[in-house]
This record gives C-alpha cells, sequence and structure tokens, in this order.
C-alpha cells in the first residue's frame, strides 16, 4: 500500500514538471504535410535564397454549397471592411447587418475573418488555414496583405491571378506601377491589386512653422526640409524653441528603410545591413542625444497623444492614408469635434520620397467565388469614378491615376489639413516611389532591428552589442538566415 | 471469522478507488505523455518553415539543437537566470504578505471579518495575465498615472521609462505576478493554520507565549508541508513565466532582453514554426523542472526525522 501510494506521490512530482511540457505543447503539432515530396525539396534550397513562384496546389475537394454562397474574407483590421461596406455597389447595405450577418445583393453572404496583426497573428493564422485549403470544402476566397510581406504570399503557392478572375490588361492599366510591381510574382504574373498607392510624407504642425520657421507655406516648408542636412538643422531650431522636430526613435525609419540601395537578404541567406539603415542609426542616435524627439513609439499612446494639442512635436512621418485613419483622430480633442489641431495641420514630402503601408486584396487559390472576388477587384480598385468617390469622402490616395489627377487638378481641399490639395502634392511623387529592394523578409527584419536598437538609442548598450541583440533575434525569428560573415 | 470477513471486503473496496482514478491516467498518458515524448523526438530534428510555406525537414540531426542553444551566440543561462529573478522578486513578498494576512485572518483573539478581503485578494488571480500586462503596462507607461504621481511629487520632468530600463521592468512583472497570486496562497496557507489543533495555541497562550512566539514556534511548523507545496508551484509555474512579461517587453526585446524568461525564447523559435529548436528547448526545461520538483519531493521526505526530532524535543522541554 505504502509502496503504491509513494509511486503515486511521485508521478504526481513527474506530473507537476511534465505539464511545464504540456503548457508549452503548441509546438506537438506536427505539420501535416511533414514528409511529402515538395517538403524535400524546399529543403534542398536552403542555403541560398531562391524567389521564384512555388507552384500551385491542386485543389483536391471542391468548395462545398454553403461554402459558394459565401465570401470569406481574411483581415487584420477595419479598413477594406469599411472600404468595401461604403463603395463596392453590390454590397447589400439594407439587408447586412454589421457585426452580425452581411450580405451582398446577390445574396452571398460575407464572412470576416479577423485577426489582429499583433506578433505575427494574422499570417500565423492565414498560413494554417491556407495550408488546409485544397482539402477542405469551405474555401477561403479573399485575403489581405500588407506590402512589408506581400512578397511571402505572391510567390507562395496559395494565390490565384488575378488574370484568370477576369481581371484584364486594360483594367489595371490606370493603377500606379509599384501597387503592381509590390504584387507580381517571380514569373512576371499579378497576384494582388490595391485601391490605394501610399506615398509617404511628412505632416507638420501650421501653427509651431509659423512661429519658428516664419511660414506654414508647404512649399516653403518643403524647401526647408528637402534633405537630411536640413532637416537636421530644423530640428535644432525646433529644440532651441521648445519644441521637438520628431515624436520618437522609429518615427523617421520607414523614410530611410525605403530608400535601402539592397534587400535585407542577400542570395547566400545572410542578412545584410544597408548603408541606409546605419544612417537611421546614427540620425537617431543624435537625435535622442540632443533631445530632438520625445522618446515615444510608433503607435503608443504618448505617440498619438503628442500629435494632439498638448503635443510639442513638430512634425510626423505618415503616408496617405494615415492622415484620415489616424492622424485626424489624434489632432482632435474630442473625435468628431473638429476642435483641437484640426485644421492646423499641412503636408509636404520631406526630405526622401518613400511609401508605408498600403492594403493589397489577393484571391486565394481554389476560392469557390472568382467572378465575384474578380468584381470587387474591378470595382473597388480598377473604377476610376468609384476610386474618386472614395477620395472625396476618405481623402485616401486612391490607385487611379486618372481619378488622382483629376482631383489634383480641382480645387479638392482638405478641411483637415487647412485646405490644402495634397491630392496634387502626391499626384505628383506617387509614379516615383521605387520598390526594388523589397524583400520577403523585410517585416520580421525591420520590426527587429528597430526594437534591438532602442536600447543603443537610450545608452543602455554599445552599438555593437545592440547589433548582436538584433542578429539574435532575426535568426530566432528566420532560422534559415545567417549572420554576415564578417560580423 | 466475521473480523476476518470485514477485513477482506475493505481491501477489496481499495480497488476501486484505482479505478476511479483511472481515467484521470488515461487521459494523461494520451494527452501529456504522448506530447511530451513527441517533443523530445522533434528535439533532435530539424523542422521549420520558410516563408510560412516551405517546408524544411523534418531532418534527423542528432543534437545539434541541443549544440545551438548551449553555443556563446544563444547565452540561454541568461533567460533562465531572467526567469528565476523575476520569479524570486515575486515570489518573496508573495510568501510574506501571504503568511502575515494568513496569520492576521485566522487569529481567534483579533477576531476579524475575511470574507471580503478574501475575495479582493483572490480577484486579481481572476483576471487574465494578458489583461493584467496591458493594465500595468498603461500605469506605468510614460505618461500613465504612476508617473504622474512621481512628477507631482519630486516635480521633475522626465518620466521613469519603466519598461526601457533592466530593473524596474522586472520589478513591474515582479509586481504583477506578486498581485496575482498572493491571495491564492493567503487562502492556501490560511486553511493550512486553520488545520492546526486550537489547543496547542490555547496552551501556548497559558504558558505565556506572545502572538509572535505563537506564530514562529508554532503556526510556522506546522504549516510546513502546505509552504513546500506552494513552493513548488510557485516555482514550477515561475519557470514557465510568458505572458506578462511578454505583453510588456515587446518580444522580450526590451531592455536588453533583461526580461526574457526561457518560453518567451520557445516562442520567439515558433515564429517560423522550428519545432526542432523549440522542442529542444522544451526538453531542456523538462529537465530542469524535475530536477527542481524531485529536490523539493526529496525535502519533504526529508522532514519525517526531523519532526521526529523536534517532537522528542518538544516532550522533553515538557518534562522541565
Amino acid at each position: 500500500m505504502n509502496k503504491i501510494k509513494r509511486f503515486l506521490a511521485g508521478s504526481l512530482a513527474v506530473m507537476m514538471a511534465a505539464s511545464v511540457m504540456t503548457a508549452c505543447g503548441k509546438d506537438e503539432k506536427k505539420n501535416e504535410k511533414g514528409f511529402d515530396a515538395e517538403a524535400n525539396a524546399a529543403a534542398a534550397k536552403v542555403g541560398k535564397l531562391v524567389l521564384t513562384k512555388a507552384d500551385r496546389i491542386k485543389q483536391e475537394v471542391e468548395g462545398s454549397e454553403a461554402s459558394k454562397k459565401t465570401l470569406k474574407i481574411y483581415t487584420w483590421n477595419e479598413e477594406f471592411k469599411d472600404r468595401l461596406r461604403a463603395f463596392y455597389p453590390e454590397y447589400d447595405a439594407e439587408k447586412s447587418v454589421v457585426g452580425e450577418k452581411e450580405y451582398l445583393k446577390d445574396g452571398t453572404e460575407i464572412v470576416w475573418v479577423t485577426t489582429a496583426n499583433e506578433n505575427n497573428a494574422y499570417q500565423n493564422k492565414l498560413d494554417e488555414d491556407l495550408a488546409k485549403q485544397a482539402k477542405s470544402d469551405d474555401k477561403i476566397d479573399i485575403f489581405l496583405v500588407e506590402a512589408d510581406y506581400a512578397l511571402k504570399y505572391v510567390n507562395g503557392p496559395y494565390t490565384k491571378p488575378v488574370s484568370e478572375l477576369g481581371v484584364t490588361d486594360a483594367d489595371l492599366g490606370d493603377m500606379y506601377e509599384y501597387t503592381k510591381t509590390v504584387c507580381t510574382d517571380a514569373n512576371g504574373d499579378l497576384q494582388g491589386v490595391s485601391w490605394q498607392a501610399t506615398p509617404g510624407l511628412f505632416a507638420y504642425r501650421r501653427d509651431i512653422a509659423s512661429e519658428v520657421l516664419g511660414t506654414d507655406d508647404p512649399a516653403k516648408i518643403q524647401e526647408m526640409l528637402s534633405d537630411w542636412t536640413k532637416f537636421d538643422d530644423v530640428a535644432k531650431k525646433m529644440k532651441d524653441a521648445g519644441y521637438y522636430m520628431l515624436s520618437g526613435y522609429d518615427d523617421a525609419f520607414r523614410t530611410f528603410s525605403n530608400n535601402v540601395k539592397s534587400t535585407w537578404v542577400n542570395k547566400n541567406l545572410e542578412i545584410v545591413v544597408d548603408d541606409n539603415i546605419l544612417n537611421w542609426i546614427d540620425q537617431t542616435k543624435k537625435y535622442t542625444d540632443e533631445g530632438y524627439h520625445n522618446g515615444t513609439s510608433l503607435w503608443a499612446p504618448e505617440w498619438s497623444a503628442n500629435q494632439g494639442s498638448a503635443g510639442k512635436v513638430f512634425g510626423f512621418f505618415y503616408s496617405t492614408w494615415g492622415i484620415d485613419f489616424t492622424l485626424k483622430d489624434n489632432a482632435q480633442d474630442k473625435v468628431g469635434e473638429k476642435d483641437g489641431l484640426y485644421g492646423k495641420y499641412a503636408v509636404c514630402e520631406g526630405p526622401q520620397s518613400y511609401y508605408w503601408g498600403g492594403t493589397w486584396i489577393i484571391a486565394a487559390d481554389g476560392t469557390d467565388n472568382p467572378e465575384l472576388v474578380g468584381d470587387i477587384m474591378k470595382k473597388l480598385t480598377c473604377d476610376a469614378t468609384i476610386a474618386e468617390d472614395i477620395t472625396n469622402k476618405t481623402q485616401d490616395f486612391t490607385n487611379s491615376k486618372t481619378a488622382m489627377e483629376k482631383l489634383a487638378a480641382s480645387d479638392f481641399q482638405s478641411e483637415f489639413l487647412g485646405g490644402q490639395n495634397h491630392i496634387a502634392l502626391f499626384a505628383k511623387s506617387a509614379p516615383n516611389i521605387d520598390i526594388s529592394n523589397m524583400g520577403p523578409y523585410d517585416q520580421g527584419l525591420n520590426e527587429a532591428i528597430q526594437s534591438a536598437m532602442k536600447d543603443y538609442f537610450t545608452g543602455k548598450i554599445s552599438k555593437d552589442k545592440a547589433f548582436k541583440n538584433f542578429y539574435t533575434a532575426a535568426i530566432e525569428k528566420y532560422p534559415e538566415l545567417k549572420k554576415p560573415a564578417s560580423k | 471469522m466475521a473480523t476476518q470477513k470485514v477485513k477482506r471486503k475493505s481491501v477489496s473496496y481499495a480497488k476501486w478507488g484505482y479505478i476511479f482514478i483511472l481515467p484521470f491516467f488515461i487521459t494523461f498518458a494520451v494527452f501529456t505523455c504522448v506530447p511530451l515524448f513527441s517533443t523530445i523526438y522533434n528535439a533532435f530534428f530539424e523542422n521549420y518553415l520558410i516563408q510560412g510555406w516551405m517546408q524544411v525537414g523534418p531532418n534527423y540531426v542528432g543534437i545539434e539543437n541541443f549544440e545551438k542553444l548551449f553555443s556563446v551566440d544563444v547565452n540561454l543561462g541568461k533567460y533562465f537566470y531572467n526567469t528565476f529573478v523575476m520569479w524570486i522578486m515575486g515570489f518573496i513578498p508573495q510568501i510574506v504578505f501571504s503568511l502575515l494576512f494568513a496569520a492576521w485572518f485566522t487569529d481567534l483573539r483579533l477576531k476579524l471579518k475575511t470574507g471580503g478581503y478574501k475575495i479582493i485578494f483572490y480577484l486579481p488571480n481572476v483576471i487574465m495575465a494578458a489583461a493584467m500586462g496591458m493594465l500595468f503596462s498603461v500605469i506605468f507607461a510614460p505618461g500613465g498615472p504612476v508617473n504622474d504621481v512621481y512628477k507631482a511629487i519630486t516635480g521633475s520632468t522626465e518620466s521613469i521609462m519603466f519598461f526601457e530600463n533592466e530593473w524596474p521592468l522586472r520589478g513591474v512583472v515582479a509586481l504583477i505576478n506578486f498581485l496575482m497570486w498572493f491571495g491564492n496562497t493567503t487562502i492556501m496557507l490560511m486553511a493550512a493554520i486553520n488545520g492546526i489543533d486550537p489547543s496547542l495555541y490555547e496552551s501556548a497562550q497559558i504558558d505565556g507565549a506572545n502572538p509572535r512566539q505563537t506564530f514562529f514556534k508554532i503556526t510556522l511548523p506546522l504549516i510546513r508541508p502546505i509552504l513546500l507545496y506552494v513552493l513548488i508551484t510557485s516555482l514550477i509555474g515561475g519557470l514557465q513565466m510568458f505572458d506578462v512579461p511578454k505583453l510588456l517587453t515587446g518580444n522580450g526585446m526590451a531592455a536588453d532582453r533583461s526580461a526574457m524568461t526561457i518560453v518567451m525564447l520557445l516562442d520567439n523559435h515558433l515564429y517560423s514554426k522550428n519545432y526542432g529548436m523549440a522542442g529542444a528547448i522544451s526538453v531542456i526545461l523538462f529537465v530542469v523542472a524535475a530536477v527542481l520538483s524531485l529536490l523539493v519531493f526529496a525535502m519533504v521526505k526529508e522532514r519525517e526525522p526531523k519532526k521526529k526530532k523536534a517532537k522528542a524535543q518538544a516532550e522533553k522541554g515538557g518534562t522541565k
């Protein structure tokens, strides 16, 4: 009896220890694709970065009747939902109850699968479900991607080219070139389209500009900020006048990272830190030491607060979507009241042209509503009238040269920007956006370098140590990558 | 004859006990043992995804994953150290306050009405750890209430950057763990103290012992088994610390990775579904947890002869 008791007690102790492992049991689930031929072929590629388009997977199971009557869309936020609801003519606003059931006019039900972006959750969910698509009868129809990781999906096996959805080259002719390059695979086939172009900009406070620089005219301010040396001079003036040039450590990051000369990862799968990233590190260190920025981080509550009337920050690097989606709400003391700094911002191109963000619509291979998906793409992204409507109602910079040039030449004004016609500004810069150094590792490595360098900026650790932390984090995320030989 | 029958019957009843706990052992075997061994198996393979869809492996690589983990580049000891430091920083106040409250609440002479307090103390544990993490990340933010108070008192214009500095960051993590678990421990210790024979306290009182003496000479020695239980569960829970520091540190990169726990390191490897490396970390964690558990288990066993000694001493003292 005693022995049994002892055995039970002993096994309980082991169990408690074992429960440590089950808690981390996520790593148990073996990938279903475990041992197949495709896997080994991919393994052979390791050691070299080969950007080819993966072979599409044969759909083994057809979508069920129910799946054919639903449009299943994967997304991470509300932006596309709002656009579809407000601007897709076939959306049935009368029958739909947002948050419960939504329908198109032909009776198709819309099912949103929303997963937040944090900690890569959206992509994890998407990867998992797309891997099941060929064998599932509940088909995903559309998923949305951002530029930072678009290539991962564009060259992956889970997309259906837009040419198979009835979207013709003629339909696409009016789009800004770079929005197409983002979603063009290694074979030159277009896999996704966007309703917006997202040239970067520098949004500044008119009141501070008038006080410190003597003018708030966007053209004159742009002249004062046209390169980084001038930008630094203005930063010093702002500091002397008791203001901050920027809000935080990573505000300027995109301007530098979009102007790199090489991709993050070279052909031998080595991580390459471009000179322009090094420039960002030096500049941010200088700004931190000199007190030119206010020590916040992008998207932090303090960063948002800096954009409101209590803020002492001169300007923010943003992108066209940011004006309406973020800045407008942050600038007002009470959202919707048009108070606070409403009307007191203006935008200019800033020291370097760049782009930031943007959402692309991709059709999942195996979709059982291809005509519908094609129609949504055509209406939302290729139709100049709808594009103009979107811009008029949301100030978003849409992906139609015709519509944008028309608005640029018109007396279009943004009330929020103090009557500025910002569309005219971006209609000039959007065609020049260059994304030739975009790569599939951008998102993970951009995040890793920003968080690793922060300790260096605040003076906690040396630059070398910060780089070491960056490489550690990078290789944790992407085990196939290597440190460059010299580091 | 009759007594024999009764005896035999009582023995045959016992087996039902084992039959009734069988379902637990079966589910344990299926849902814990199988994954357990498959994790160990996976630890010896190279197995991850490139770009979310290019499967690498599984290729048998022997102990390569472990070699990587123990290499200078990874510095695995650092994460065990972080985990342990944050656990101990939370555990010491947790056990001190729990003992104090448990002693007060069970003290017959104080006659406290404790129901409400028990609920309030326990409440933080009901809230999801993730929610606690979010809440405290706002409270300790540079523009948060804690910094407002700090600025108002000291007149300083600079905020304390709690999440950018090693010790404040670890301190906040420890504080959350402390707040979440001290109520639970208090209730457990109260149950233990209530289990002590009240006549012991009465006789101590009659002998002129002050409350401090009764606490250290009677309460503490008698609740030792429960204290050890609290220690083991807290230790194992501490080794698995994950959600709170994860939320406060932005994937653990903050403050030179000084608040990254061992499970957070494991989680980082799941970014590319790297089951090989994650499995290897799990195995190491398992070994550490098992060794620590067995160590404490050995301590429990050691207690028995000591207790006899103490009893003998007490008896001796009694005869004096």
